[in-house]
């Protein structure tokens, strides 16, 4: 019986094999010690990408995993946003708390969304999504909520401190926070993707008829799976918003959903390490850009996108796969 | 032995003084400045990127005359693409990468928005922000940071002030862009109307950026009876809205907003005779207005644009900010002397007096002082007449 | 009750540049079973094209007409060198192509153009007898123009081997291979004819929303929301759709959530047409068989 189900688990990936998780260890020990290595600046930009990295984990729990197509996220990745700075701005919550708090509006708000989302597929549901990204900013400036929303003005945050028994500069405790949340999320999310919860997104993405004559409540996980994507985009978000120190509805124009688009598909679609590789893609790469062409850097980034799609369609995250399956590592 | 114990202390010495020095004047070494700055390059606000190039170009041909007082000016110019976390990022990077000494001219009033506690608990400079948001003029609250422009709020004033003087008895309606920029007119004019704002504005309506046409604005704002028109709009709506506004056969009195007056692109697409009587308050020459073609401060602005920059578009009104504001800078670089610490730089920003520059229009002047942080307060009435702006009345003081 | 006609006249107009963005989408469609979110983009390079030819001393109907060959040629060219390469790559990866188009078409626009608004003049003259105080000639005109297009599609499509022969090669390009349909070359066109549409969207668009290299990108989610409301697979319906959609924004913007919701209105339109009827006022309903 014992020999069975370790067999089991190792085939369905529960366990993490033992060399795979001294790596594991390696790196969680590298991360810690960047921000004593890297300037204040770099820190910045290296806790942008563990913001990114999980909106981005989120997106693909959606769209890569279950195949729901989302041109909107930076909608959610709003949402969390401005949950956070407006608990922050009326004094509700201290600021650790407003995390979860945006994350639990957002797993809500788009667990909600999904519901009505079920019955969309493909191009349809894109469409869907893309006129909510769009529609955000102009939601956000609304007058009738202007109070709380800081209109066009949007808030100022103050960046947390270290607490005073630390000897941390503000970035590099911003840098831990985020590291203390990417980890816990990136390995549930693990988890959930590569157990029954994920075996069932994935058959819904692909046969979603036989998975749902098998007795997957297709319904349940559609909406399920949109809400927890929106619980993990909110989130980093509500980070994202710390780490800027300013949110208005300007930062969270239509750009902002396909850039966290273009991210998954870099890193890999279906892929979790991929978040990582896109995460790091999307904070990079545009000033890549602009430094080989200031007049048209978007042209530039277009055509990495293009010669992504052609170049490596299943993201880094493939293509790593393929070397070290090839060099059987 | 001595001697050499000597030296080596001596060189220490030297060495942790320029070290101290340096630390002194971030962004400048004995034979450069280094200047940052953030434009929206890219992403739907591009067309202010035009100012940045013009800045470039500015400070190019000042290096090639040999410099400040010997120093070079080094302008790191980066694209922010209109998104404040974009600025945020950038700008920290110029700051704490780059190690520039001032921040100059960074467009936007959400960009500015999201550094300027960054900054100014920095003590860098966030010097003649490119915005008209009347928020920057605050030495108490944000003493490192100043705007340029004549700023909206006041501009509004202005035409308020016109109306109540001029048609007392007026049904006023607002069109106004959703945001910063077309809110603060919305405020200039209550803050002159006061509790005579609801009787006399009978309607106001907004439109966002992203909105295709404000046709059908126009036509809320014509069917509520209204005889006066304030247009606080950016220029491709402008020109629909002075289009509309004639085509659907309404003539009010109209005034539009400084930011829309370019002749090239905003009175001619409209079509020169459907704003005849438009009235605005202006504070720049427009290079595209027949009433400065042999204007010698203008002339000297063309000798520059088709040195430096040879292959803009000289009917673009940004090309002529940029130079004034650049000038400015200088200008107040020029008054540092010896000393380009940033206390100092703010200090010399603070002290402008009746500086003129050739691209303002006559009478207006460049004054500053550490309790007075608006650069240019004055403008001046004028009207279009199919052809160009006519100049009527005096020089008004905004403040 | 003059204000509200002035704002239906006003919205029909409005109605009329949807409608056409709307049409050249439901082409794309009906050959290749793709949205082109980069449709806005590609009419507006359009526009510049024939700008440029405008300025350059061409007269109004030879650079109308070469525009439309040159965005023809435009559409064929993008669906041969740039989407043949992800023709069996998923949905997601072409929708990041169009998206990498959609940006660098702007881009480019950006760079050659700049940004700053150009006028773009119309066929129409100022003072026909057909304009009023509530329409311009332009706008009456336009209308006429989205209308006869439309007549045109519909006829090609309906009536003529090569129009069956993409309708086929869209629905079933396995079937259509062994009838000897070059499957294809039938993509290329729909594209280039999507293309062609799409340019006299444009500058049909361009004297009223001034030419920028951003004029179609507040366009392109109203003209969504008209094919989508219209059935994406029904010309007429994009059309009629696309009025709809013009009037729809109009009233609401004036008399029901005020300007500042206008957006809104369209994302609740999409929502609340895919959700009630996701094949459109008049479109097909598709039978999935398991």
């Amino acid at each position: 019986m014992a020999t069975i189900d370790q067999a089991a688990s190792a085939r369905t990936g529960i366990g993490v094999p033992a060399r795979h998780r001294f790596g594991l260890a390696l790196l969680l020990l590298a991360a810690c010690a960047l921000p004593f290595v890297l300037s204040s600046y770099q820190t910045f930009q290296a806790t942008m990408v563990l913001v990114y990295a999980i909106a981005l984990l989120g997106l693909n729990i959606l769209t890569g995993f279950n195949g729901q197509i989302s041109l909107g996220h930076g909608a959610f990745y709003a949402i969390g946003a401005y949950t956070a700075a407006i608990l922050i701005d009326q004094s509700l919550v201290p600021y650790w708390a407003t995390v979860p708090i945006a994350g639990f509006v957002c797993l809500v708000i788009g667990f909600l969304f999904g519901l009505p989302a079920t019955r969309l597929t493909g191009l349809y549901l894109a469409l869907a999504t893309f006129a909510l990204a769009v529609a955000t900013p102009q939601i956000l400036k609304y007058h009738g909520i202007e109070k709380w929303t800081g209109g066009s003005q949007g808030i100022i945050l103050d960046k947390p401190a270290a607490p005073t028994f630390l000897p941390l500069t503000s970035d590099q405790w911003l840098y831990f926070v985020c590291l203390i949340v990417t980890v816990p999320m990136f390995v549930i999310g693990r988890n959930l993707l590569h157990g029954r919860t994920g075996r069932a997104l994935v058959a819904i993405r692909d046969h979603p008829i036989a998975a749902a004559s098998m007795g997957i409540d297709t319904s349940f996980y559609k909406s399920m799976s949109f809400g927890v994507s929106a619980l993990y985009t909110g989130i980093a978000g509500a980070l994202g918003a710390f780490v800027a120190g300013f949110v208005s509805p300007d930062s969270f124009m239509i750009f902002l959903s396909i850039t966290l688009l273009v991210g998954m598909l870099v890193g890999g679609v279906g892929s979790i390490a991929g978040a990582f590789f896109g995460a790091v893609f999307i904070e990079f790469v545009p000033n890549l850009a602009d430094q080989i062409s200031k007049a048209a850097p978007w042209a530039i980034y277009g055509v990495f996108l293009i010669g992504f799609m052609y170049l490596m369609p299943s993201g880094v995250a493939g293509l790593i796969r393929y070397w070290t399956s090839r060099l059987k590592l | 032995m001595l001697r050499r114990t000597m030296l080596t202390a001596a060189a220490a010495l030297a060495v942790n003084a320029g070290a101290a020095r340096a630390e002194e004047t971030p962004g400048v070494t004995a034979t450069e400045i280094k200047i940052g700055n953030t434009m929206p390059y890219s992403g739907n606000a591009s067309a202010y990127g035009v100012i940045g190039k013009a800045d470039a170009a500015y400070f190019q041909m000042i290096n090639d005359q040999g410099g400040i007082n010997g120093h070079k000016i080094n302008f790191i110019t980066l694209d922010d693409g209109y998104t404040p976390p974009k600025t945020v990022e950038q700008t920290r990077r110029l700051v704490e990468q780059e190690q520039v000494a001032i921040i100059f001219n960074g467009l936007g009033t959400a960009a500015n928005s999201a550094v300027q506690k960054y900054l100014n608990q920095r003590k860098v400079p966030q010097l003649f922000v490119s915005t008209g948001a009347s928020k920057w003029g605050h030495p108490d609250e944000f003493h490192w940071t100043m705007g340029w422009q004549p700023d909206y709020q006041t501009e509004a004033k202005i035409y308020a002030k016109y109306i109540l003087k001029e048609k007392p008895e007026g049904k006023i309606a607002i069109l106004w862009q959703n945001d910063d920029f077309g809110k603060d007119y919305v405020a200039g004019i209550k803050a002159v109307l006061g509790d005579k704002y609801d009787k006399m504005v009978v309607k106001d309506v907004s439109y966002e950026v992203a909105d295709p046409t404000v046709d059908s604005q126009i036509v809320t704002l014509q069917s509520s009876g209204a005889d006066t028109l304030v247009i606080a709009a950016t220029p491709k709506f402008a020109a629909q809205a002075v289009r509309k506004v004639y085509d659907i056969g309404w003539h009010p009195l109209e005034f539009l907003t400084n930011v829309s007056i370019s002749v090239g692109s905003v009175m001619n697409p409209a079509g020169p005779e459907k704003g005849v009587g438009i009235i605005t308050a202006g504070y720049g020459k427009d290079p595209t207005d027949p009433t400065w073609k042999d204007d010698p401060g203008m002339q000297q602005w063309r000798a520059f644009m088709t040195k430096y920059l040879p292959d803009a578009d000289q009917s673009d009104a940004s090309n002529v900010f940029g130079y004034g504001v650049s000038m400015t800078l200088v200008q107040v670089l020029k008054q540092c002397g010896d000393d380009f610490s940033r206390e100092n730089i703010m200090k010399q920003a603070a002290n402008l007096n009746d500086f003129e520059l050739p691209t303002l229009l006559p009478g207006i002047k460049i004054n500053t002082s550490p309790t007075d942080y608006y650069p240019i307060q004055d403008m001046h009435l004028q009207k279009w007449d199919g052809k160009s702006w006519v100049l009527f009345g005096d020089v008004i003081s905004g403040s | 009750m003059q204000a509200l006609l002035h704002q239906i006249l006003s919205g029909l107009a409005n109605g009329g540049i949807y409608a056409s963005v709307a049409l050249a989408l439901v082409m794309i469609y009906q050959s290749t079973h793709h949205v082109n979110y980069a449709q806005g983009e590609m009419a507006m390079f359009s526009t510049y094209f024939a700008w440029t030819l405008i300025d350059a001393g061409v007269p109004y109907w030879g650079a109308f007409f070469l525009t439309i060959l040159f965005s023809f040629g435009l559409g064929v060219l993008i669906e041969r060198v740039i989407l043949r390469p992800v023709a069996n790559a998923p949905v997601l990866s072409v929708v990041v192509v169009f998206i990498g188009l959609l940006v660098i078409l702007n881009s480019l626009a950006g760079w050659i153009y700049s940004y700053m608004i150009k006028s773009f003049p119309s066929p129409f003259p100022n003072d026909a007898w057909y304009g009023s105080a509530y329409m311009s000639p332009h706008e009456v005109g336009m209308i006429g123009v989205t209308l006869a297009v439309l007549l045109l599609v519909f006829l090609f499509f309906r009536f003529t081997p090569l129009g069956l022969a993409m309708r086929a090669a869209a629905q079933n390009p396995v079937s259509s291979r062994l009838v000897g349909i070059r499957v294809g070359w039938m993509l290329a066109i729909g594209w280039g004819l999507a293309g062609a549409v799409g340019s006299v969207a444009g500058m049909m668009a361009a004297p009223v929303l001034y030419l920028d290299p951003n004029m179609m990108t507040g366009v392109v989610l109203y003209g969504f929301a008209a094919a989508l409301l219209g059935g994406i697979d029904n010309p007429w319906g994009a059309a009629f759709g696309g009025f709809i959609v013009g009037v729809m924004e109009n009233i609401a913007g004036a008399y029901v959530v005020g300007t500042e919701l206008k957006l809104t209105v369209a994302l609740v339109i999409i929502i609340g047409v895919l959700i009630v009827k996701p094949s459109g006022l008049f479109g097909r309903v598709l039978v999935q068989r398991v």
